[in-house]
């Protein structure tokens, strides 16, 4: 070594390259944000700046210093690389949180600019008890609203001077003897199924129903109602119970109590009455002494609808075997069902389809 | 009916219950409790008194008396009355100081005109005996004073009121009831109707039964020396009123008394007032009746009537005839007890809207062998309570008619209910009611007959409607019972008396079913659609008037004016069925801006009823013994009107809202259309718009939608005079649709689209038309010149103006091409697009507006 005559190249003195690296980090450092960054980034880190100019003259060094010089510069330009880029974090993650205050809106505004509509709740309930007995294996049965007079009443077993005929107040069409009324219950749709679908034959049929009744809180002359009618070998009145225990369940929840209570139909023998024990007071208006009840009106039971096991005259009627094939039907009215299952009160917020009744019922029921 | 408890407890060994529990057992049975009243429970410290001294007190506007009555105390208590019609000695009800009269009114001591009153000497009507408020309530001489009035005049009682259903005629008297009481409670039953008349050889007048059809058993009895002034006794009237019946005159009361508890209507008769035999007859053309009521009544050939040698005497069963209607003088009278048909009464009644006590009874089936019984009861009343002499002999024309009588297996009950009776129950069952069982078959029950409620058995009937299995019993009815006629009859008694609670609740489970049909699928979605686009969905009734279509402008010869009509409406002011849903729709919409919401779309499905072009007037009403066949079952259809299901929207005010977020954007025919498409996209359906002049639209914004050639329905803004007839606000739209044609062609599922990989071309064109041209013929031109690479195209603007010259539009589209196999080249980007504006140019002469 002694012998060479190394030549001095003064940048890339020890303390030279500290000097640089110290300087660049200052600036760094002192780059208050991305561009005055940028511009630091240039004159330390960038093709012109002292520590690349450094680097470029270790190949004027003697082949033994060179290691040694290049260590020290490569040393100080990844100090430099690493605190350009933790500097550049600093000020980006510095910029984010301004500019997204900045962009802070108030979310609370509305933007009720295309209001949604909504069904019906008679029509969304219709669907419900469909779908409630589609589940089960029923079928959706459908017929007219303007009717044959056979269909409403003598195929189900309601001759023309019969009493219970004087207690549907019918609408007839044309005449009093044109043939054609306006159905007075769902009932005609098990006469259409059974013609249509024969034995077996589980259908459910809700749909509108006419009645010459004045409009009132309780009475509306155009009412709904469903049926149901399953005809097949073997059934018993312990099936029709089954059957609409299960579907007060499905409509008013679990643990509803009912009640079969003998009544008159017609076309059901024997028939009955299906009550629900009344689910706002749970019967306890009925005793004496006890607060009063606007739901059942004391009685602790609401009557919820007819029901009963098909009377052989009608499938005879149909064509169908009563030796062979038995069956129950029941009918409900849709009105009622959503005054008890939606505490409506007024049949008239039904009917008079004012838009503040309807909306809050949304899709589906 | 109503039915007091005490009456009850007169038949039936009652054990000591309430009447809740009584009503809640019979409503177990089937025979509903409506309500309860209460009478006399809260009535206390009433006594007899007996008047001792009257001192007229002078000097008020009205006569009162100082009076001094004996009541069973040491000292006579000093009462100030009112009353003039009692005297000294009469024994009258006295509430005491302290004492509480129905209602809850409380009576004390206080000083009154001048005097010390302790107590008030009551009226019938402040005992709740009943309306009588002219004077003071007699009691009989002799009545113990000091007694409890309560318990002497049974002023406690309740009175239930019970639902009896159509086939019950039976219910409809305390008898019936009492009977189903005893059954309900083990308890013993005592009939009263078990009377044994005495036997006679002789009339009482002369009668016949000329219609075998109209009545089958008509009873005559006779009294003489009747003394008209004879009053009713207070138990009766009571009961009367209890029962809901207003007292009369002791022989009204007498018959209406008698009718309530044993459920036969009686009619009586003033002996001088009938001239010669009595005929049951029809009526013959042109006769006439007045009857009691005041109303001279045009009678129907078919009508049921009493007749005497004079002519009508009375509506059988419904009413009597004012004419031999007994009067206060009446001393001589003739008693009438029947078996009426029940269809022949039923439409009697109906006939000239005419519902009696009696016709209730009679239409619902009265016990045929109560009218020898009753009569016997009436003119044995009549002598007991009002001095007659029953004059010997009784008038009894019958026809034969047989018991029905029915055979079942024994087990047929618990078939149908669905859990076992024993065979000792099921006869136990069918006795308790009444019925006659017997071990056996017997072939001869099917051979039918007629149920009262006119319901045919034929013997065809009967034998399909025959139960036929082991150990089989043949039950006959009680003549009481004429609604039980078929195997169910029976069976249905049974289950109801073992108790409908006890039967079991077991789902059965039905064949796999098909689930909702593709039409029922669409509406729902139709419905759910338009919901979520902004229309809420209204049940508007179908009830029209000739006014609407006139409102709808619509032409003299528009088929929608073809409407069924009602023979009944609830006003004549809406006597048509709908043939369009616009109506209904429109003035819920008027409903709706009436009440400050002025921003309204709504919506409904649901059916119209178009008549068919030369349909029958009348549908046929068939037999029932059997299954009608096709033809006969086409013939009721062929009268019917088509009743399609169809959508229809109508909207107004702002379809988007104004907010903060600026102008909102009024509601249009533009707004309609899209509901028509939004509805043709559910069904998977694109509809071809088309201009159309069609009432009741606006001529210049009305669109004819259809589905190929098929028209489905309109939409557009309304007519103006439209807005004007039905108030509604300007520029309301409307959408009428037909679903049930759009059901026709479903398309089936939906078919997957190749989605390509390669890249899109995106030209935009700009084509300037004639601007009467339609949209949507240049769009339809452009798809079918542009061919196969084009993957959509859409107007993104467009521009009338100078620039395009007058007359003119620009029509600016933004095409997108793209091949499923391959990166399109420029050329063939080009070729397309030339193509597209070549049948553009072709079809509607668009001319490429240059850049």
């Amino acid at each position: 070594m002694s012998d060479y005559d190394p030549v001095e190249v003064t940048p890339l003195h020890a303390d030279e390259v500290s000097r640089m690296e110290a300087d660049a980090i200052a600036a760094i450092k002192a780059a208050g944000s991305l561009d005055a960054l940028k511009q630091a980034r240039l004159a330390h880190s960038g093709d012109r700046s002292p520590l690349a100019l450094a680097n470029r003259e270790i190949g004027a060094l003697p082949p033994a210093a060179r290691a040694e010089a290049g260590k020290r510069v490569g040393t100080a330009r990844r100090a430099v690389a690493e605190a350009l880029a933790a500097r550049q974090a600093e000020l980006e993650a510095e910029r984010d949180a301004r500019v997204l205050v900045e962009e802070t809106v108030d979310v609370t505004l509305p933007w009720d600019r295309r209001p949604r509509g909504a069904r019906h709740p008679l029509t969304t309930l219709q669907e419900r008890i469909a779908d409630t007995f589609v589940a089960m294996g029923y079928e959706v049965a459908e017929g007219p609203e303007l009717e044959g007079e056979w269909f409403n009443f003598e195929a189900l077993n309601i001759a023309k001077d019969h009493p219970a005929r004087s207690e549907h107040d019918t609408f007839f069409v044309g005449s009093t003897d044109s043939g054609m009324v306006l159905r007075t219950q769902t009932s005609p749709l098990q006469i259409r199924a059974l013609l249509e679908r024969g034995a077996p034959c589980y259908a459910i049929a809700p749909g509108k129903t006419f009645r010459t009744d004045e409009l009132d809180a309780t009475h509306t002359p155009v009412f709904h109602q469903t049926e149901g009618l399953a005809v097949d070998k073997g059934l018993t009145m312990a099936h029709l119970k089954g059957t609409l225990d299960r579907f007060a369940e499905v409509m008013f929840g679990e643990g509803i109590t009912t009640r079969f209570r003998p009544n008159y139909f017609p076309f059901t023998e024997p028939s009955a009455e299906m009550d629900l024990k009344c689910f706002v007071c749970r019967g306890a208006s009925a005793v004496p002494g006890n607060p009063p009840c606007r739901t059942c009106k004391n009685e602790g039971w609401i009557e919820w609808g007819g029901c009963g096991m098909v009377n052989p005259r009608v499938l005879v009627a149909c064509g169908i075997d009563p030796s062979v094939y038995s069956g129950f039907a029941f009918g409900m009215g849709i009105e009622r069902t959503l005054m008890f299952r939606h505490n409506a009160e007024d049949m008239r917020d039904m009917i008079e389809g004012d838009v503040r009744f309807t909306l809050p019922f949304g899709m589906e029921i | 009916m109503r039915v007091p408890l005490s009456w009850l407890r007169e038949y039936v060994d009652l054990p000591a219950v309430t009447a809740q529990e009584v009503a809640d057992k019979l409503t177990a049975a089937g025979l509903k409790l409506e309500s309860i009243a209460s009478h006399g429970h809260d009535v206390k410290n009433v006594v007899v008194g007996e008047v001792l001294e009257i001192e007229e007190l002078t000097g008020f506007k009205k006569p009162i008396r100082h009076c001094r009555v004996e009541v069973g105390e040491p000292t006579p208590r000093e009462i100030v009355c009112g009353a003039t019609n009692f005297a000294v000695g009469d024994r009258v009800p006295v509430v005491l100081p302290g004492g509480v009269l129905p209602g809850g009114f409380e009576v004390g001591a206080r000083k009154t005109y001048g005097r010390l009153s302790e107590g008030m000497i009551c009226s019938e009507r402040e005992l709740g005996l009943g309306e009588d408020h002219a004077g003071i309530m007699v009691l009989p001489a002799g009545t113990p004073v000091g007694a409890d009035v309560v318990e002497l005049l049974g002023l406690r009682d309740d009175v239930i009121e019970l639902e009896i259903t159509p086939d019950i005629g039976y219910a409809l008297s305390i008898r019936g009831v009492a009977r189903e009481v005893a059954i309900a409670f083990g308890a013993a039953f005592r009939d009263p109707a078990d009377v044994r008349p005495p036997e006679h050889t002789s009339r009482a007048w002369p009668a016949c039964i000329d219609d075998p059809t109209a009545c089958d058993r008509f009873v005559l009895r006779q009294v003489t020396g009747f003394d008209p002034e004879a009053k009713s006794p207070l138990w009766m009237r009571t009961r009367l009123i209890r029962a809901g019946m207003r007292p009369v005159s002791l022989a009204v009361d007498i018959t209406n008394y008698l009718m309530l508890e044993l459920g036969q209507p009686l009619h009586a008769f003033d002996t001088d007032k009938l001239t010669g035999e009595i005929v049951v007859r029809r009526a013959l053309p042109g006769e006439r009746l007045e009857t009691l009521d005041h109303v001279v009544r045009d009678l129907d050939p078919d009508d049921i009537l009493i007749t005497d040698q004079s002519g009508p005497i009375s509506m059988a069963g419904t009413m009597g005839g004012l004419e031999t209607e007994i009067s206060d003088g009446s001393t001589e009278i003739v008693i009438e007890a029947a078996h009426f048909s029940a269809t022949g009464i039923s439409r009697e009644s109906r006939r000239h809207n005419l519902v009696s006590e009696a016709s209730k009874r009679f239409e619902r089936g009265v016990d045929r062998e109560l009218p020898l019984v009753a009569s016997w009861r009436a003119v044995s009343m009549l002598a007991e309570l009002g001095g007659a002499t029953i004059v010997p002999g009784v008038t009894h024309a019958e026809v034969e008619v047989r018991p029905a009588r029915v055979s079942i297996p024994a087990a047929h009950p618990g078939d149908i209910a669905g859990m076992p009776y024993t065979k000792e129950t099921v006869v136990r069952r069918l006795e308790q009611i009444g019925c006659v069982v017997v071990d056996g078959d017997d072939p001869a029950v099917r051979e039918g007959g007629v149920d009262p409620t006119g319901v045919v058995t034929g013997g065809e009937l009967a034998a399909r409607l025959a139960v036929k299995g082991d150990d089989m019993i043949t039950v006959t009815p009680p003549s009481w019972r004429p609604d039980l006629t078929d195997p169910s009859d029976l069976a249905e008694e049974v289950i109801r008396l073992e108790g409908y609670e006890r039967l079991p609740s077991v789902l059965p489970s039905a064949p796999a079913g098909a689930g909702l049909t593709e039409g029922q699928r669409l509406r729902r979605r139709v419905g759910r659609a338009l919901a979520e686009a902004g229309y809420a969905e209204v049940l508007a009734y179908p009830f029209i008037s000739a006014d609407d279509f006139d409102r709808l402008q619509l032409p003299a010869d528009d088929a929608r004016r073809r409407a069924m009509r009602l023979a009944n409406p609830l006003g004549e002011d809406e006597p048509l069925m709908r043939t369009t849903l616009l109506p209904g729709l429109l003035k819920t919409l008027v409903r709706n801006v009436g009440r400050g919401f002025a921003d309204v779309a709504l919506f409904e499905t649901g059916a119209v009823y178009r008549p068919r072009e030369g349909a029958p007037e009348a549908a046929p009403v068939l037999g029932v013994e059997r299954r009608p066949t096709e033809e006969e079952l086409a013939s009721i259809e062929a009268a019917l009107p088509d009743q399609p299901w169809r959508v229809a929207v109508v909207l107004a005010g702002e379809f988007e809202r104004s907010g903060w977020w600026g102008a909102g954007r009024q509601a249009s025919w533009a707004d309609a259309v899209q509901a028509g498409r939004i509805v043709a996209a559910e069904a998977g359906l694109e509809l071809s718009v088309v201009a159309d002049q069609h009432e009741p639209w606006h001529p210049g914004r009305c669109a004819a939608l259809y589905l190929g050639d098929l028209l489905v329905g309109h939409a557009g803004e309304l007519h103006p005079r439209v807005i004007e007839a039905y108030g509604l606000p300007p520029r309301t739209a409307a959408l009428e649709l037909e679903l049930t044609r759009l059901e026709t062609a479903l398309p089936g599922p939906a078919q997957a689209p190749a989605i390509s990989a390669y890249p899109v071309a995106t030209q935009d064109v700009a084509l300037i038309v004639p601007d009467f041209t339609p949209v949507a013929d240049v769009e339809a031109a452009l798809r079918d010149g542009a061919g196969d690479l084009l993957e959509s195209v859409r107007l993104f603007d467009v521009y009338a103006g100078a620039q395009v010259g007058a007359g003119n539009k620009s029509l600016a589209y933004a095409m997108r091409f793209r091949a499923p196999d391959r990166t399109l080249t420029a050329e063939e980007i080009s070729a397309a697009r030339d193509a597209a504006v070549a049948l553009a140019a072709d079809r509607v002469g668009a001319q490429l507006r240059s850049a």
